[in-house]
């Protein structure tokens, strides 16, 4: 038998998963489990919702009600779960490019909407399942199989981007922080509004190798060297900012909700009958 | 017994709800909007649910949510945004999950005339989405029928768990009829069937002795299981398992292809003694009637057959009404799409001929009558 | 953490991939690996404090059970 925690929230006829050596998904997936453990949320209650792409393989090694919907559409279709059933916690796994590229359209307006879903980006900084193209989190500069010249593009900060767009609880994290992943998750769930969390993960396979970034090691100790909080952050100078991931809890201001919005439109529409 | 002028688009809805639709998610776009707007309308008087997406491909997948836990859910749209759908038209095949995709035509490719009517995206209902699928596609004729035929599109995509497109052209869209929809108290509404075995035992996609389609449990309702656009097994779960992969596919194709008899309904006019056949469907068969009673007064012994499921086409009828006629003329607002499946089926016994329109000009009973008689002369 | 004190720390060398992860963040270096695979080379070093089944991204490590 496996650990408690994987035993009571895994499919584990599924695992092994399919995610490589040293990947940090499987980081992401038991922290976001264990959240919902500490919430204490009903396994049937939860409906868990990604997109297509290495970090939306998770779905189907979770014991809940899982779909695996199509590339960049997991919120479309939770947006659905969500209002049909306003009862399910409704979160999303997605990855950069899943929620940011092909996916962007439904990630700014389920902001704009603060419907009740948290979503959970495992960022990657690359396109792991097609082999390592550069995605909308590439930074400037970096290389891919797509960007053989390294990257011209800039990158999205996904945070800043849903702040714009109306979410109510905004969060970033690392896979060195397994616990703060965590925390924020609970945070999110508990959010009643649209939540994000933004979880730096690593791709020694893809991001890492073509990157010359090291092993899996390596990777989470450059992780750990770079994260810093907002307000040590905000203390530094310009210079010193360079390269710093920053993390926490950037925005938690509730407003209304678009399902409850709904119901109370139902409700009140009953009434005048 | 209520007698109301009633626009398709608003039969169409009301129809929806009178099935059972309790949830629409769409984008605007002409002909069909009225769809949307009448559902935002009606949709939260009784308890259903309404949602303006971002875009055509959010429309769909959000039917496709709402369908996974336990609403009726339609969408509606018209070629360009028919075109953007089809992706997800697919993973509603493959997930045998059940939902109705409204295409009010207009003239394509692309942003084409968008006021004018066609009934050019006969093919691409039958094959938009990618890979070896099969897909039922229904069109009425008339207000009426635009209500009954929606009820019937939400029985067959819950009976069948099948997305199921239900097709109308931009002429029967926004046409004006009267129609009485308080006598439909015998009309049939089908739901999907629900698992009743304990959650332990639920297998997501098996399907049992006697059944046709797997049993589908709501999210929420205590069956946690998994659903994916990747070939799958009886559990829900992916496999590359060619066996898998082979059994899956012939099984979705095959609980339409088998069950032609129960989805193919049509309708014949004056065909009993007619040595010439019209095959028109939509807005186009009323011009047809006009044209086969014009033409019947001058003697000319002509019927028509109105296929009313496009897809699976009414293969067995047609194949009898080649052995019956002389000559079939298809006539349609394209360039001769329903013409090959017609002609494949009845190509082998009688001459089948096409007449078609592109411009986004309504065929008139005078031009099918021109043709009837060209070809009688010659 | 008292409840910890009976857990002893367990492998799944099955799911195991050899990532190293464990290795490199066990404070005690009770952790090395062996033909690619995780390996307790020191059990009485452990203090169980959870680090590797906190970051084993395979599930394959975890405190389990005496």
């Amino acid at each position: 038998m496996p650990s408690q925690l994987v035993n009571d929230y895994f499919r584990q006829e599924n695992l092994p998963h399919i995610w490589c050596s040293g990947c940090g998904n499987g980081i992401v997936t038991r922290a976001i489990v264990k959240a919902i453990d500490s919430l204490g949320l009903k396994k049937d209650d939860v409906c868990v919702v990604s997109g297509i792409g290495c970090s939306s393989r998770a779905s189907g090694y979770l014991d809940f009600n899982t779909i695996h919907t199509t590339h960049g559409r997991a919120l479309a279709f939770a947006t659905g779960i969500k209002l049909a059933n306003p009862k399910l916690n409704v979160i999303v796994i997605s990855g950069d490019g899943d929620a940011s590229a092909i996916g962007g359209n439904h990630l700014i307006h389920a902001s704009r909407r603060n419907i009740d879903i948290t979503t959970i980006v495992y960022n990657n900084n690359i396109y792991g399942m097609t082999g390592g193209q550069y995605s909308p989190t590439t930074p400037c500069g970096d290389k891919a199989t797509t960007a053989p010249y390294g990257n011209l593009d800039n990158t999205f900060d996904l945070c800043d981007l849903v702040k714009g767009a109306g979410a109510t609880y905004i969060a970033r994290s690392t896979i060195y922080s397994p616990n703060m992943i965590q925390k924020q998750v609970e945070n999110g769930i508990k959010n009643k509004g649209f939540s994000l969390i933004e979880t730096i993960t690593s791709c020694p396979t893809y991001y890492g190798r073509k990157n010359k970034k090291g092993d899996a090691v390596q990777m989470l100790t450059y992780l750990r060297d770079h994260s810093i909080n907002t307000v040590a952050y905000n203390k530094l100078s310009d210079e010193e900012r360079e390269g710093k991931i920053v993390v926490g809890e950037f925005h938690n201001s509730p407003k209304p909700e678009f399902t409850q919005l709904y119901d109370e439109l139902i409700k009140s529409m009953a009434k005048e009958d | 017994m209520t007698v109301r002028l009633m626009q398709g688009n608003e039969a169409c809805v009301e129809g929806a709800l009178k099935a059972g639709m309790k949830f629409y998610a769409g984008y605007p776009i002409t002909p069909s909007t009225e769809i949307a707007e009448i559902s935002a309308l009606e949709l939260p008087k009784v308890g259903g649910k309404f949602i303006q997406m971002e875009d055509e491909i959010g429309g769909m997948a959000t039917i496709i949510g709402a369908s996974v836990a336990g609403l009726k859910s339609m969408t509606a749209t018209s070629g360009p945004g028919f075109s953007l759908k089809q992706e997800n038209i697919g993973y509603a095949i493959i997930a045998e999950i059940p939902c109705v995709i409204v295409n009010v035509q207009r003239v394509g490719p692309s942003t084409g005339l968008p006021t004018s009517p066609a009934q050019g995206d006969i093919m691409q209902a039958r094959w938009g989405t990618h890979g070896d699928h099969s897909i039922i596609a229904l069109y009425p004729n008339s207000v009426k029928e635009i209500y009954e035929i929606t009820v019937r599109a939400f029985n067959l995509a819950e009976k069948y768990r099948t997305p199921v497109i239900l097709l109308l052209d931009e002429i029967i869209g926004h046409m004006r009829e009267k129609i009485d929809i308080d006598d439909n108290s015998k009309i049939e509404i089908i739901d999907r069937k629900k698992p009743s075995c304990p959650p332990e035992k639920y297998l997501a996609y098996a399907v049992r002795e006697g059944e046709i389609v797997p049993s589908m449990a709501s999210f929420g309702e205590g069956y946690r299981y998994h659903i994916t656009g990747l070939v799958h097994k009886e559990t829900g779960f992916p496999t590359g398992n060619e066996n898998v992969a082979e059994e899956l596919v012939n099984r979705l194709t095959s609980k339409i292809e088998n069950n032609v008899d129960d989805i193919v309904t049509y309708d014949e006019y004056l065909l009993e003694d007619a040595d010439i056949a019209i095959v028109a469907f939509g807005a186009t068969s009323r011009s047809a009637k006009k044209a086969i009673n014009d033409l019947r007064a001058e003697g000319y012994k002509v019927g028509m057959f109105r296929p009313i499921t496009i897809w699976p086409s009414p293969e067995k009828q047609l194949l009898e009404l080649s052995k019956n006629v002389k000559r079939i003329i298809v006539v349609e607002m394209n360039s001769g799409q329903y013409f090959l499946e017609v002609d494949r089926i009845a190509g082998k016994n009688t001459l089948v001929e096409k007449y078609g329109k592109i411009n986004g000009d309504i065929i008139k009973p005078e031009e099918i009558e021109a043709i009837v008689k060209e070809g009688h002369n010659a | 953490m008292p409840t910890n004190t009976e857990k002893v720390v367990t492998v799944n060398l099955e799911w195991c991939k050899g990532c190293g992860i464990c290795v490199a963040f066990c404070p005690k270096d009770v952790l090395d690996l062996k033909d690619e695979k995780i390996h307790i080379k020191n059990i009485n070093a452990c203090i169980k404090c959870g680090q590797c089944e906190l970051r084993c991204p395979d599930y394959a490590i975890w405190l389990g059970d005496r």
